[in-house]
């Protein structure tokens, strides 16, 4: 029983770090490898205005959230949106930028001490004779609520809607008027803010560690290959799947191993089945 | 623009001399033989010869040798890149591997160096090109994906799964015979590296290479198999970043999760993108640049990887040419105003 | 010689595509197409803009994944193999968008399909089953479709070649493998009416070769002159085969093209 309520809380958990990272694929077709970098950044920077410039907690998070959104967005505008179309650049340019995030908050911010933010309601209930921290709980219906309002977002706003257009074909959503460049921002920022949101929930978890970076990445980017880059109904059910696998590990093998299934599942999606679960570019050696 | 003066516009014209020994052939004083000998004569007794020079500074003669792994690395890259078309974001898993390999066979088998090195990096060549497999017949932000995620993943499974030493690492490595064999390998290695792949690149293998960067659908409709030159070309920069990773466990007689590090993805690309990509040699030369500063600034901690990052952001946004590419242009052309 | 030719039985039909049906995402760009070529065919495919011809010459050739249907050539099924798989069987096919070197001379852009394992088994177009110099080889492959070698053409840069030789590279392309067939894909667009008089006797000579041709072509009158049939898609549909007059006096085909039935003949 417990290997559920672990298993769809650690899900949800991947769930969130992978929102952002599919939806900026989705849209624009950007890998943004500085996804794990805005992640630690939105959490660093509520833990500076709570601890350093003395806002309430609630406040600091809405203004690190919009503060994350805008670094993002202006991360594409000044940058990315410069080597639009040219893979090799792209890649490097995002990565470049989220090595300089996170090693910057590593020497100027993130050393020495804990850091960490502190839990929305403390405590812990129990669920079918499983102990759960609230937070965890928190963490569940944020993925819940989250991935509820995106859908609705995508499907009834004219805006969505003009995203999802470009996530089909782009050059299609062009013909119809939609500004490529203008979509791309937006999906930056809301992506940016996506994972500032998983970070402001997830942290309280644990501390904020510089480290957190790039495990995120690594998982959204594992989530996201399983589940067909692009594709969101992918990536959820990549989540669920190799969040259980995770789970599963940890209880039958040992908790070191859950960095492996990330691997093995990369790998083993790459062999068999490389546009992953729900894979929008289904032929992907598909170029005429 | 004021009204009176006619419009012009620059135009680039290869210098006479080098029209002259364009064709070998033709080749015909000594000033022509200079002018072609020199930039690799330079670079090649530069390299040789800095050693002796930095005999008093043997901390700097240990730099010298982080410059060569480092320019192995950063080789590799340039021609996966530029040549081939992949992007390899984590060079760090060439050091890992090559260095953990050497540091296996010294450690447990107990052999020396002179043989560890040399089945390293053939081993750890193919042992690179085999887990980067799978996504070579992919789109190629499946290599980058996978070539960044391995670098980061291999740490962490080893602290993990505690084996191969964990956190600790293997220790108590054999050295090289001697501290001129330690320098002088990796300078011949580098230097054989460089003007072996600027030879290839120009035979017929190279054009296939070319199209497959460039016009993959040619060439399948040519009846080539893609994947298997693409794993040609990982190959290639697996081996030179596992000899480097093999060298580097001699050197200091350790291998450690921190080969796999960050330092080892970002100064190569950094160091091609300044030094010229596609060249070759510009990635030798960004990384003599880079690389002793990196050292200068070590007190600053990974503010430099951070730095780095930025530069090189700022090189790839503004398509900058890099310094080999500027400085063959001016050595091969002069620019002049010329009236429409 | 006797291997890499004419493997398939008298009366078998060397490339047979049947029912061979492709959508991208809700676009039908191919349904149900059955097509037979015999071994020293020309067939002629056409259909107004849109219609698949060139989603088919991919569907046979490898380069998209068939939702239903088979290939097969020489007897062989040949579905959904890899592209280059497909050319080192001798199967071949021409791009309608060349990318040829531009900076290289125009001989060294045969360079490529001469390294091919195929070429090195053939000996390339003329090599008597080995591979010689690649360059002479490639040099006189190209003198033999028109690349004059006293003007120095087959040494001239590419990017100052004009279209009709920049197409007959891309058969050059093809020919290095010594194909048994090759799919020719709008060859004769863009072409002056000079560059159309001498590529025509070009096709005549490859037929007289040995090789099958399969030609995807707008340009109707020169290919009803060479093509001893025609298919016509329409729609992702075949609509019509037969010789050019058959398919000609179709009102469909009449429609598929003007839009109506009152259209001046063609042939």
């Amino acid at each position: 029983m417990d290997i559920i309520i672990y298993g769809i809380i650690n899900s949800v958990q991947l769930v969130l770090m992978a929102l952002g990272f599919t939806l900026v694929y989705g849209v624009s077709r950007l890998p943004n490898f500085a996804h794990g970098a805005l992640y630690v950044l939105a959490g660093y920077m509520t833990w500076l205005l709570v601890n350093r410039v003395g806002l309430n907690y609630p406040l600091s998070m809405v203004v690190s959230l919009v503060l994350t959104g805008l670094i993002g967005a202006a991360m594409y505008h000044f940058v990315l949106v410069r080597v639009r179309g040219m893979a090799i650049s792209e890649i490097i340019a995002s990565y470049a930028i989220g090595l300089a995030i996170i090693e910057g908050l590593r020497w100027g911010g993130l050393k020495g001490g804990t850091f960490t933010l502190p839990s929305f309601v403390e405590g812990s209930v129990s669920l079918f004779g499983v102990s759960v921290d609230y937070q965890r709980i928190i963490v569940v219906v944020a993925g819940l609520v989250l991935v509820a309002l995106l859908w609705l977002f995508v499907a009834g706003t004219k805006l969505g809607l003009a995203l999802k257009g470009m996530a089909q074909d782009e050059q299609a959503a062009m013909t119809l008027g939609i500004d490529s460049d203008r979509m791309a921002v937006v999906s930056m920022a809301i992506g940016s803010v996506l994972a500032g949101v998983a970070a402001l929930v997830l942290l309280p978890l644990g501390s904020i560690v510089v480290e957190a970076g790039y495990r995120v990445l690594i998982m959204a980017v594992a989530v996201c290959v399983v589940g067909g880059l692009g594709s969101w109904n992918g990536a959820i059910l990549a989540a669920f799947i190799i969040g259980f696998a995770q789970i599963l590990t940890e209880r039958y093998l040992g908790a070191h191993y859950q960095v492996v299934v990330a691997l093995l599942a990369i790998i083993g999606t790459l062999i068999m089945r490389p546009s992953g679960l729900f894979g929008r570019q289904k032929e992907l050696e598909e170029r005429v | 623009m004021s009204a009176g003066k006619q419009d012009r516009r620059k135009e680039r014209v290869d210098r006479g001399i080098k029209v002259r020994t364009d064709g070998v052939y033709a080749v015909s004083s000594w000033l022509e033989i200079t002018y072609l000998i020199l930039p690799r004569l330079a670079l090649i007794v530069g390299l040789l010869v800095a050693p002796l020079v930095l005999t008093a500074f043997p901390y700097w003669q240990r730099v010298l040798s982080h410059i060569c792994v480092y320019a192995l690395l950063a080789i590799g890259f340039d021609f996966l890149a530029n040549f081939v078309g992949l992007v390899s974001l984590g060079g760090g898993l060439y050091i890992g591997v090559g260095a953990y390999i050497a540091a296996l066979l010294n450690a447990h088998f107990g052999l020396p160096p002179y043989v560890t090195v040399p089945v390293a990096t053939v081993a750890g060549g193919i042992l690179c090109t085999v887990i980067l497999f799978p996504c070579l017949p992919l789109r190629g932000v499946y290599f980058a994906i996978v070539s960044l995620m391995f670098p980061l993943l291999a740490p962490r499974i080893i602290e993990a799964l505690d084996v191969f030493g964990g956190t600790d690492g293997i220790v108590g490595l054999d050295g090289f015979s001697s501290g001129w064999v330690e320098q002088y390998l990796m300078i011949v290695c580098v230097l054989v590296a460089v003007f072996a792949l600027r030879r290839m690149v120009t035979e017929d293998v190279g054009l296939v290479f070319r199209g497959v960067k460039d016009n993959d659908q040619a060439v399948k409709a040519s009846g080539i198999d893609i994947t298997t030159y693409k794993a040609f070309g990982v190959f290639i920069a697996a081996t030179l970043g596992c000899l480097g990773g093999a060298c580097m466990a001699h050197i200091y007689m350790w291998a450690g999760i921190s080969q796999f590090g960050l330092d080892y993805s970002i100064i190569p690309i950094a160091a091609t993108v300044v030094g010229g990509g596609g060249t070759l040699i510009g990635a030798v030369i960004g990384c003599v640049i880079l690389v002793p500063i990196s050292e200068l600034l070590r007190d600053f901690g990974t503010l430099r990887i951070a730095v780095y990052a930025l530069i090189l952001t700022g090189f790839i946004v503004y398509k900058s040419e890099g310094i080999m590419t500027y400085v063959t242009r001016k050595y091969e052309q002069f620019e002049r105003w010329v009236e429409i | 010689m006797g291997n890499e030719h004419g493997a398939a039985m008298s009366g078998e039909p060397l490339l047979r595509v049947e029912g061979v049906s492709k959508s991208f995402g809700g676009v039908l760009a191919l349904s149900a197409v059955d097509l037979e070529v015999n071994a020293g065919d020309i067939v002629g495919i056409i259909g107004p803009n849109g219609s698949g011809k060139t989603t088919l010459v991919n569907a046979i050739t490898g380069f998209i994944r068939l939702d239903h249907g088979k290939v097969s050539f020489k007897g062989r099924d040949i579905t959904n193999w890899k592209p280059h798989k497909i050319a080192d069987m001798g199967l071949t096919r021409t791009f309608q968008v060349m990318r040829p070197y531009y900076s290289l001379p125009a001989f060294k852009n045969l360079i490529v399909p001469l390294f091919s394992r195929r070429a090195r088994r053939t000996g390339g177009w003329r090599g008597g089953g080995k591979m010689g110099s690649r360059d002479t080889v490639a040099v006189d492959i190209l003198e033999e479709i028109g690349f004059e070698r006293d003007s120095y053409v087959p040494y001239k840069v590419a990017s100052s070649l004009p279209t009709g030789y920049l197409k007959r590279l891309e058969l050059a392309r093809c020919l290095a493998l010594r194909p048994e067939v090759v799919i020719c894909d709008e060859v004769f667009s863009g072409l002056s009416m000079s560059e159309m008089a001498s590529m025509v006797p070009l096709i005549e000579k490859l037929q007289m070769e040995g090789i099958t041709l399969i030609m995807v072509e707008h340009r109707l009158r020169e290919l009803f002159r060479l093509a001893n049939r025609v298919v016509v898609l329409n729609f992702g549909c075949k609509i019509a085969e037969g010789t050019a007059e058959e398919v000609m006096a179709y009102k469909e085909v009449k429609e598929a093209y003007f839009g109506s039935e009152e259209v001046l003949t063609y042939v």
